[in-house]
Formats: C-alpha cells, sequence, structure tokens
C-alpha cells in the first residue's frame, strides 16, 4: 500500500522553479487540447494562432508588449505591497486615479508647454495621485489597524466613478456629440512610440522602475526593513523599527507606482481620458506578481508571457474559438501554475504504511 | 506510478479527441479551405459583447448570419467581447491582417482604433456602428430606432394603469436620451397624465445591475418597465413582479411571456448584405448611413394580444405616416422637462440636433 505524502523541500529547488511552471503549462495545454477538440476545433490549429497572435510576427510581439506594459507597472506596484504583507488589491483605482490626474495635465498643460515639461508633470501628478489612493488605506492601517484589503477594494469602485464622472461632465469634448470623451491630449502630452508600432516609453519606464525596485529591496537598509517587517511586524518592531511610517510610506509608493501605470496607459495609447481605460490591469497584476513570487525582474518576463497569453487569446478568435472557449483555456493555464505551485515548496513521496 | 498512467490517459484522450474532430471536419468543411477562392471576400466583425448577450450584440450577430445565408461564399471572422481600450486597435489590425475587405465595429468606443487602423489600410473598408467620425474608407451605420421606441410607448402607455412608467437607462448619452425622448413622447400621445421615470445604470452589459435598477422601478410603483440595455433581465424583473415591460433590440417575449407588450428592434441582416454586395462589386462609398422604419433596419416586434385593438390600430398608423415620412417623432411642438417649448410648432430637428440631444421631454422623470 503505497501512499502519496508531500514532504516540505528544506531549500527551494532551483530546478524546480523552472521544470514546475514548464510543466504546469503543458498540462494545461494538454487539458486545454482536450477542451479545444471536445468544442469541435482543431487543437494544432487553435495553438497555431495563439502563438502567432502574440509572438508570431514582430507586429504580434510588439502588441503583446504594449498589452504588457500596464500589467508590468501595476505588478511591481502591488508586489511592493505585498513584501511587507499589506494587500494592496486597489491597484485599479489607483490607475484610474492616476490616469485621472495625468490627464487633467495633459488637458491644462498640453497645448500651450513642450513635451520635457508636459510628460514629467504627468507622471508626478499620476505618482501623487495614485499614492493618495494609497495613502488612505496606508493611514487607516497604520493607525487603527483597519483592513486595507477592503479599503483598497472599494476606494477602486471610487476612482472608478471620479473618471465617470469627469468625463461625463466637465471633461467631455465639447465636439463629441456628448460622447464620454475627453478631447484628444496635444502631442506634447503623447509619450514617443518606438517605430510605427505602439510600444511606447512606458516600456523603459517600466524597466527602470524594477530596476529601483530590485535595487533598493535587495541592497538597501530600508529595503532589508520592508522585508523584516514582511516576515514579522512584532520582531520588526522589537528591533526598533518604525512599522507605522513604514506601512503608511509603502502604501504610498506602492499606489504611486500603479498611479503611473494609469499615466502611461493614456498618455501611451488612449491619448484621451474614457471610461474603462483599465479592463482590469489592477487585478490581473496581483496575479502576475505572485506568479513572479514578488521578485521585481521576474513580473517583467510573466508580464511579457501573460500579455502573450492575453493578446493570444484574443487572436484565437479569427480561427473561430469563441470567447468563453479562449477563457476557459487562460483559466486552465492560470489554474496549473497556480496548483503547480505546492511542487516548488514541496516535494511528492511515495511513503510506504510500515515506512510511518 | 501513478503519474505515468495519468500522462498516457491524457495523451489518449487528446488523440481520441483530435479523431473526433478529424471526421466532423470531413463531414463539413468549416470555410478553412474553400473550394473557389475567387467568389470568396472575408468579412470581419468586432463585438463589444457577446451574442450570448440576447440584446445588441446578439442582433448583430444576427444579422451577420442572416448575410451568411443569403450571400453564400463569404467567410466572416468575428471578434468578441473586445473592450473599447488598448485592445480595439489590435482586434481591427488583426482582421486587416487576416484578409478582411471590409470590417465592421460594433461600438462606439472603437472611433479612435477604426479610424487610425482605415489609415493604414486604405484598400480596407471599415463601417463603424453608433460611431462619429468618417474618412474615405471608414463609414458609419446606425438606424432610427427612435422611431421605434415611439411606437413602443404608444402601447405602454395605454397599458399603464397607475400613469408611473420606468425606463432603465444606460448610459446619459445623446443615443440613450433621444430614446427616453421617444419613448416618452409616445406614451405621451396616449396617456397625457403618465410620467416615464429614469434609472441610469452607467454600464451596458451587466444583468445584475440591469435587473436591480428594474427592480428598484417596480418598488416606486412604476407598471410597465422599458429599457435601453444589452440584456433582458429588466424583462425578467417586470415578468417576476408581475407588471408589465417594453424589451429592446430583439423580441424578448421569450424571456417575460407574459410581461411583454413588445419590443423596438433591430434588424441589421439586410444592411449587412447590402454594405457586403456594395464592397463586392466595388459600388461602396464611405457614408454615415441612418435607416429609419422605412428601410426595415429599425421595427417594432409584434404587440402582445393584452394590448386592445384599437391600441395597436393607433400605432399601426403612426407606424405608417413614419414609413411613408409624412411625420417624424421630434415633429413640434415638443416641450422641455421644464416646461419651455424646445420644438415649435411646425418645426422639425435636424438629424445633427437628434444626434446630439443632450435634453429630456417633458414627462420624463430623471436627471441628465
Amino acid at each position: 500500500m503505497a501512499k502519496i505524502k508531500l514532504i516540505r523541500r528544506e531549500k527551494e529547488s532551483p530546478l524546480a522553479r523552472v521544470l514546475v511552471p514548464v510543466t504546469s503549462v503543458l498540462m494545461a495545454f494538454a487539458v486545454g487540447w482536450i477542451i479545444l477538440a471536445l468544442a469541435g476545433h482543431n487543437p494544432v490549429l487553435v495553438y497555431q494562432k495563439l502563438y502567432n497572435g502574440a509572438l508570431g510576427s514582430s507586429y504580434a510581439v510588439s502588441e503583446t508588449m504594449v498589452k504588457a506594459i500596464p500589467l508590468m507597472v501595476a505588478g511591481l506596484a502591488v508586489s511592493l505591497a505585498f513584501k511587507m504583507k499589506l494587500w494592496n488589491i486597489g491597484a485599479e483605482g489607483q490607475i484610474y486615479m492616476g490616469a485621472l490626474a495625468a490627464s487633467w495635465i495633459a488637458l491644462n498643460l498640453g497645448q500651450s508647454s513642450g513635451p520635457w515639461l508636459v510628460i514629467p508633470l504627468m507622471m508626478i501628478a499620476a505618482f501623487a495621485a495614485g499614492a493618495c489612493w494609497g495613502l488612505v488605506p496606508g493611514v487607516l492601517k497604520a493607525y487603527w489597524q483597519v483592513n486595507e484589503t477592503i479599503i483598497t477594494l472599494m476606494l477602486n469602485y471610487v476612482a472608478i466613478s471620479w473618471v465617470d464622472y469627469l468625463v461625463f461632465g466637465p471633461w467631455k469634448d465639447p465636439n463629441s456629440m456628448g460622447f464620454p470623451l475627453t478631447p484628444i491630449f496635444a502631442p506634447a502630452a503623447q509619450l514617443p512610440t518606438w517605430g510605427d508600432s505602439r510600444v511606447h516609453l512606458g516600456l523603459i519606464l517600466a524597466m527602470v522602475i524594477a530596476i529601483i525596485f530590485y535595487l533598493s529591496i535587495q541592497y538597501t537598509r530600508w529595503g532589508y526593513e520592508v522585508r523584516v517587517m514582511g516576515e514579522s511586524s512584532a520582531a520588526a518592531r522589537y528591533a526598533g523599527m518604525n512599522v507605522t511610517k513604514n506601512i503608511m510610506l509603502v502604501m504610498l509608493i506602492s499606489g504611486g507606482i500603479a498611479g503611473i501605470a494609469g499615466m502611461i496607459e493614456v498618455s501611451g495609447i488612449t491619448h484621451r481620458l474614457q471610461q474603462g481605460i483599465s479592463p482590469g490591469y489592477g487585478y490581473t497584476a496581483i496575479i502576475v506578481a505572485w506568479l513572479a513570487r514578488l521578485n521585481p525582474l521576474a513580473i517583467i518576463m510573466v508580464a511579457f508571457l501573460f500579455g502573450a497569453l492575453l493578446v493570444g487569446g484574443f487572436a484565437v478568435q479569427i480561427v473561430g474559438v469563441s470567447f468563453s472557449i479562449t477563457q476557459v483555456l487562460q483559466g486552465t493555464v492560470l489554474f496549473f501554475l497556480l496548483a503547480g505551485e505546492i511542487f516548488i515548496n514541496y516535494k511528492v513521496v511515495l511513503a510506504h504504511k510500515e515506512v510511518l | 506510478m501513478k503519474f505515468k498512467r495519468i500522462v498516457v490517459l491524457t495523451l489518449i484522450a487528446m488523440l481520441l479527441s483530435t479523431l473526433a474532430v478529424g471526421c466532423g471536419n470531413d463531414a463539413e468543411p468549416e470555410g478553412g479551405a474553400p473550394a473557389d477562392q475567387s467568389e470568396n471576400i472575408k468579412v470581419g466583425w468586432v463585438y463589444i459583447g457577446v451574442p450570448g448577450d440576447y440584446g445588441w450584440t446578439y442582433a448583430h450577430n444576427q444579422g451577420r448570419e442572416y448575410m451568411e445565408d443569403e450571400i453564400p461564399g463569404v467567410e466572416s471572422i468575428v471578434l468578441e467581447n473586445v473592450p473599447e481600450g488598448a485592445d480595439a486597435e489590435r482586434s481591427f489590425e488583426q482582421l486587416a491582417q487576416e484578409g478582411c475587405s471590409i470590417i465592421f465595429g460594433t461600438s462606439f468606443g472603437y472611433g479612435d482604433a477604426m479610424l487610425a487602423v482605415a489609415k493604414k489600410y486604405p484598400d480596407i473598408k471599415f463601417m463603424h456602428a453608433t460611431g462619429l467620425e468618417t474618412a474615405d474608407n471608414l463609414g458609419t451605420y446606425f438606424g432610427r430606432i427612435y422611431q421605434a421606441r415611439y411606437l413602443s410607448g404608444m402601447v405602454a402607455g395605454a397599458m399603464t394603469e397607475n400613469n408611473q412608467l420606468g425606463y432603465v437607462a444606460a448610459f446619459p448619452i445623446p443615443e440613450v436620451v433621444r430614446g427616453i425622448n421617444a419613448f416618452t413622447l409616445g406614451v405621451l400621445a396616449v396617456n397625457p397624465e403618465a410620467t416615464v421615470k429614469v434609472v441610469w445604470t452607467n454600464t451596458w452589459f451587466d444583468p445584475t445591475k440591469e435587473k436591480e435598477a428594474a427592480k428598484s422601478l417596480l418598488e416606486t410603483g412604476c407598471d410597465v418597465i422599458a429599457q435601453h440595455q444589452d440584456t433582458a433581465e429588466p424583462q425578467v424583473a417586470a415578468e417576476e413582479a408581475g407588471k408589465y415591460s417594453i424589451g429592446y433590440n430583439n423580441d424578448m417575449k421569450e424571456f417575460a411571456p407574459n410581461a411583454n407588450l413588445t419590443s423596438p428592434i433591430w434588424n441589421w441582416g439586410p444592411f449587412y448584405v447590402d454594405t457586403i454586395k456594395s464592397v463586392m462589386d466595388g459600388s461602396w462609398t464611405s457614408e454615415a448611413y441612418w435607416g429609419g422604419l422605412d428601410e426595415g433596419i429599425v421595427d417594432l416586434a409584434p404587440i402582445s394580444d393584452k394590448v386592445p385593438a384599437e391600441v395597436v390600430e393607433q400605432v399601426e398608423a403612426k407606424k405608417q405616416a413614419m414609413t411613408d415620412k409624412e411625420w417624424d417623432v421630434f415633429m413640434g411642438p415638443i416641450k422641455a422637462q421644464d416646461g419651455s417649448e424646445k420644438v415649435a410648432q411646425g418645426q422639425v430637428l435636424t438629424d445633427a440636433e437628434m444626434l446630439s440631444m443632450d435634453w429630456f421631454v417633458a414627462g420624463v422623470l430623471g436627471n441628465l
């Protein structure tokens, strides 16, 4: 009588770190194969389209990048908070507030000033607005232990309503025949793009943020404190670290970075403020952050692969796969990836009864 | 051991499932390798929702299927559930790269994306439903659904018992405002005492929210629920409350067999057929199409038996007058919500005035 047992690995195996996710994805595609076939599709054709649509041409890669940029920035934002075990699930709202503040600068200064002034100002405004949206739950948490998960989540709806109010009301383009759009930003308020693709400066920005994040967490005293506070706030307090201050600071920076994600989306892609500027990037970013195990450099990579999955998911509709089946496929991949995580920290052994 | 067995079983399942597809494909080739390439053109659609909404996207998809029956050999490619932000432009570009001769986009928010892609592909035609901007290879199309809404208002106005009607509305944009006004004018034409209460949901597609909005109207005493949304949930709410309802987009009778009175409906099929034929024979030109009852792109679904025959007659007469272009909904005198005269006797609103409508007629209870 053999029995399956899970035993915690003493050390995380680097081989498992690579092999497990790869196997998970392969197994997900195997299950997806069956689902596709049962739905009457040719799996080979569908997977081919998935690949071609996401990575098969320079255009496809550029579009995957476009999709990945906001995921990178928002993923970095939430993972900073997660490092300290602060559950900031409000990146979505922080994105909207960042987009709102950036649009305010763009609409007011875009016509009269050059890009060297307008774009940095948009960034600062977006960071400040996102930071405010992160600071509110941060303060509540730091002083009164109010659950930040709930506050950040609820603030998402407030932020989206603010954007709705402005695009339906005061900021509505008078020439839009009453439709809820702001005017198009002046060229000075638009991020430069790479060649004739839609890949914009936000990509560089995301990488810079990732590197600063990595260096400061890994090599500075503050980064060390954040890591310690994440492990045990009691121990951190005992060691004389100012936990109260750092909760607020981390939530502020986390919100600010998410705000930047909103800015690059309006300035780099939509070129105006409108409804639905983020189709849930703030939530997808949470998955990206966890799959990358909160490692800022891995986030860049995971966000890109995730972008590929999303973009490829749209492309397979061209060969007749419906949106719902695409979602089942994407869900299967996620399910296997997350379920596979257990095999990184644990190993499976077959134990015989008598051994026990 | 066990793991190996799972792997083997999975592989077998994959093989079997592929075999099943193989057989299926033999029996019924799926547009992949058409016999006659020369006759074929590809047509693309970008939908804001899914055909399963039984509303806006469903109506477009019905039109597309009608077109497939009418013009054999057209291969249609559909992208569903495409959001209006960053994803839109890529979707149109992908359809262009697939070699579509004409691409339809069914939501207002696709405007910027369609304009950008149309500029990149001057040889491909683009048609933007409910759109604003046109270009040499980008046209817009829409229908005068307000005419059918007026007729549905007449039915609703005749059937209300306490003179309170409810209207579940998506967004305060001209298209929706125009619909509410037309409906209210129809109500008042048969029942000058009645009022129409408006609730905004700020969403096109959210079944739960739409139903809740309808319930809130029913609770304040409304006994007929009309709507401008993408699903049939407001109808379901009226059905459950034992009140009446006016659907939208399609005949929503099956969702509310007892509540349903009628629905203003879309009939996109013939338009899609004509447009695609004009692309095939080279006669397509960019235009801002806005057809009405006379063209058949909008219509009124069959009226329920519960509605008295004399009301149906009245409705038919008005419909005839609009079809013959003897009369239209926004013909004066029309009063605004505050009681001031908005359209004078003998005056008619122009298309531009209707398309940018941002005021309510008297009789509407609600804010913009």
